[in-house]
């Protein structure tokens, strides 16, 4: 089954309305690393959620495959002040991995192959504004943009969309990530450009 | 290992290290608490420098450290934790 996010067939507004304070626009997408790039096969690919409880959810690589897919186009803004417009992903919505979950948590950290965590308000990966996403403009998503499957969250600097997702651990309290803990904003909304801790 | 296209040496560390340590630091010697590994700074792998500079266990991809210059500030994490340190340097 697959069905489209709002915004899907194209959208009127400007490309100057679309590009938030301080950034610019690029054809290109570009690469940022910290490390070697992880290749982690589908077949051994899984990605579990974790309550505060200790509830763990699992899905497989072909589970996931399973699950209700959607096709979505979205604008990314990088910190590092380039946006791309009009990318074009496939994957599943956040709220099918977390749709009814006992939890009393308000916060999330992401945890990647390699190393990677970012953390982000539990509220932010529902609402169908965040997708676990697997194809890049038709093709499956290639290991240096996160392949085989990366979390998406584009209304947040790219750097909460974290590459080669494996787990969602909800928490109660909010733990700061891989850039969070080194000067970058806990939460990083492009439009309001919360670029670095204090803006 | 990783291949060689994807970072650089630790020697690009010396400007942004001198200007929190006084003293050069890419000679500096430093084990990997994961893989037992030694050598100088200037051999580690590192990785940015967008959004920030991971340096990297050339052995085993442990951090080693990281650093994030932002403005008048740098932000320095040792090892692979989560606690930095912030100085502030002369812009």
């Amino acid at each position: 089954m697959t069905s489209f996010s709002p915004g899907f067939r194209g959208r009127a507004r400007p490309l100057a309305d679309r590009l938030p304070p301080g950034q610019y626009p690029t054809e290109a997408f570009p690469v940022l690393s910290t490390g070697p790039t992880p290749h982690v096969p589908t077949a051994a690919w899984d990605l579990t959620v974790t309550t505060e409880h200790g509830e763990t959810r699992r899905w497989t690589w072909d589970g996931m495959m399973e699950l209700p897919q959607q096709d979505t186009v979205q604008d990314l803004h990088c910190v590092t002040r380039w946006s791309r417009f009009d990318t074009r992903w496939r994957g599943v919505p956040l709220d099918v991995f977390l749709e009814d979950l006992e939890t009393a948590a308000e916060h999330v950290v992401v945890e990647s192959h390699g190393g990677y965590t970012t953390n982000l308000p539990l509220a932010d990966l529902l609402g169908g504004r965040a997708w676990i996403a697997h194809t890049y403009d038709g093709h499956p998503l290639a290991p240096e943009h996160g392949g085989p499957a990366r979390l998406l969250v584009p209304h947040l600097y790219l750097w909460k969309s974290a590459k080669w997702v494996r787990a969602l651990r909800l928490t109660t309290t909010n733990e700061p990530g891989f850039w969070e803990s080194v000067g970058y904003h806990d939460y990083g909304d492009p439009w309001r450009e919360q670029r670095t801790w204090g803006d | 290992m990783a291949d060689t296209s994807d970072h650089l040496d630790g020697n690009c560390l010396a400007g942004p290290l001198s200007e929190i340590l006084a003293l050069e630091p890419t000679t500096a010697w430093w084990r990997c608490p994961q893989c037992a590994r030694s050598g100088p700074l200037a051999g580690l792998h590192v990785y940015g420098p967008e959004p920030g500079l991971t340096a990297r266990c050339p052995g085993c991809a442990y951090i080693a450290l990281r650093l994030v210059r932002q403005g008048e500030h740098v932000w320095l994490t040792v090892g692979g934790g989560t606690g930095a340190f912030r100085f502030r340097v002369t812009p």
